[in-house]
């Protein structure tokens, strides 16, 4: 066999190898994904999503818990966005680059190292007790702000970053202030990526279990909430719920598949409106 | 005795340690053009971003010398950055309208100076894409994005932006080389047409452009200035060899 032979066959090799393996990991999630369709369909109904949870859980909808995972995706989002994007307003065009933006970003990795159960029992000490808020939505929801917003801050940063210098000299050229420029110039280009930042992290919220489990997650609570003070049942930790704890486990084994169905379904479109939003307005502003 | 509306004296600028302008000595006249031109990377976005003050925006740089406006030094501690450029409009190289309407584009160098009345804004917008040849191609789309205009449409936009707050020196770092020739020229014959009012300084590549648009030529060399003479002198009999052997492409 001559050189170029074997460097054909090791090409083909190779690409074949490659190919295996990606059309592998993609079987194995379309089969997670089938398996959960096929096991939860059959319970999701119009009664499933509207119903409270009967019989010790094994019957009856999931209403409170999708109410209350909303709830805390729209609670925890409306802390952390505004902190988290003037965060990122201030490292990226305020500071300049030196130790401190290096201390900052070195924290803000930290942060989003840290595991969620340790933000869990943060979130129950300090804002359950110590502030004496108990097991609520917005406990909850501060809890779980703190994990994402790394995440957002360095979301804001690196859409911002990736707005050419040049709308800003040309801002700050005709007299505008540094927030001026900031606020009516470069903010709206990088809006798209931040945007998609948010509602990524919102399905990151969504599906979040550790930090709400001591600060708001409620076992078995058929009613909605009233107010922020209110505890609440949520999609993640009612699934752990109905699968490890209910009074009847296998007859509940239906339900929790209907509620991850459910909670893949918020998460898969949340991840479609980031897609489509990234589309629509990114090319409504073009970033040079 | 005419006072040079633009100056530098012994002007030195380093980015960092780097070494950008060597001891400028320039100056031109009231509404006049004056064209920059030299091999990339010799400073002439420097220097002109010097006028200003666009540098003070990069970190580490530091500049030694004077740089003055109508004769006053524009370094100096009494004067606002802010004043100074309402006098002093920027164009850049590439068309870069803000995610905007055309109108709101037009009027933000007004707004962000605070000026708040209607019928005024309204005024100086018209005036300014008159002046800028765009007033007829948009009047009808004023509230239209300015994203949907053609590069050479959004760059006369940038143009009319930078007239709005009726400045006195126009800084044009080489604004039309992102464009088509048809749109190259309406920008030169109406660089032709602002010079009644405005002193102007362009950068530009192209030797024909600057032959064209401006009465004197200013030749930089490796961050020094080189030669700045007529613009008819520079291209035809310049003093320094450096000079003749650029204009006539045998280097750069
Ligand atoms: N922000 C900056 N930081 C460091 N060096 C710079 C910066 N801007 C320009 N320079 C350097 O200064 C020199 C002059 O640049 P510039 O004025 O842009 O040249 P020109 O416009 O003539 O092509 C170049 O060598 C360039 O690399
Ligand atoms: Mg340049």
């Amino acid at each position: 066999m001559d050189f170029q032979t074997r460097k054909n066959m090791k090409e083909k090799m190779a690409f074949g190898a490659l190919r295996l393996f990606s059309f592998s990991i993609i079987a194995i999630l379309f089969f997670i994904l089938g398996y959960i369709v096929i096991n939860g369909i059959s319970v999701v109904s119009f009664d499933f999503l509207t119903k409270m949870p009967e019989d010790g859980m094994t019957k009856g909808g999931i209403l409170p818990a999708i109410i209350g995972t909303l709830c805390l995706m729209v609670v925890s989002l409306a802390i952390a966005f505004p902190i988290g994007v003037f965060s990122g307003i201030y490292l990226n065009e305020y500071i300049k680059d030196g130790w401190f933006k290096r201390f900052i970003n070195l924290m803000t990795n930290n942060l989003s190292g840290i595991p969620s159960i340790v933000f869990g029992l943060f979130g129950m000490q300090f804002f359950v007790n110590q502030l004496g808020w108990g097991d609520s939505i917005i406990a909850g929801s501060f809890t779980l702000a703190i994990l994402v917003l790394p995440v957002i801050i360095r979301t804001t940063e690196e859409s911002l970053k990736a707005v050419s210098n040049t709308f800003r000299e040309a801002a700050s050229g005709l007299g505008a202030s540094k927030w001026q420029t900031t606020y009516s110039v470069v903010l709206p280009i990088g809006m798209p990526n931040i945007l998609t930042g948010l509602i990524l992290s919102m399905s990151r919220v969504s599906g979040e279990t550790a930090p709400i489990l001591f600060t708001v997650a409620a076992y078995f609570l058929p009613q909605l909430p009233h107010s922020i003070f209110d505890q609440v049942m949520a999609l993640p930790y009612h699934l752990y719920v109905v699968a490890t704890s209910g009074n009847n486990i296998t007859e509940s084994r239906p339900i929790a598949f209907g509620t991850a169905l459910v909670l893949i379904f918020i998460v898969l479109v949340l991840n479609l409106l980031a897609n489509w939003l990234r589309k629509v307005l990114g090319s409504k502003v073009k970033m040079n | 005795m005419i006072l040079n509306k633009v100056e530098a004296q012994d002007l030195h600028l380093w980015y960092g340690d780097f070494y950008a302008l060597k001891g400028i000595n320039f100056s031109i006249k009231k509404n006049t053009v004056a064209a920059l031109i030299g091999p990339s990377g010799c400073g002439k976005s420097t220097f002109l971003r010097v006028f200003n003050r666009m540098n003070d925006l990069i970190d580490n740089v530091s500049i030694k010398g004077q740089a003055l406006i109508d004769g006053k030094n524009i370094y100096g501690k009494e004067l606002r950055v802010d004043e100074l450029r309402k006098r002093v409009g920027m164009v850049f190289q590439k068309p870069n309208p803000f995610p905007k309407s055309i109108f709101e584009n037009v009027a933000f160098g007004l707004r962000v100076n605070g000026i708040k009345h209607k019928t005024y804004i309204e005024e100086r917008v018209e005036k300014s894409l008159q002046q800028a040849a765009l007033w007829n191609e948009v009047k009808d789309k004023l509230n239209k994005s300015a994203f949907e205009l053609s590069g050479g449409q959004q760059q006369r936009l940038c143009i009319a932006r930078a007239l709005a707050i009726e400045p006195q020196i126009l800084l044009m770092d080489e604004p039309a080389s992102a464009l088509d020739p048809i749109s190259t020229a309406k920008i030169e014959d109406l660089i032709y047409e602002l010079k009644q009012e405005y002193t102007i300084l362009i950068v530009t590549h192209n030797m024909q452009q600057a032959s064209r648009v401006s009465d004197t030529t200013a030749f930089f060399y490796l961050g020094e200035l080189i030669e700045h003479d007529n613009t008819k002198k520079i291209f035809t009999a310049p003093d320094k060899m450096q000079t003749q052997n650029y204009v006539t492409g045998r280097f750069g």
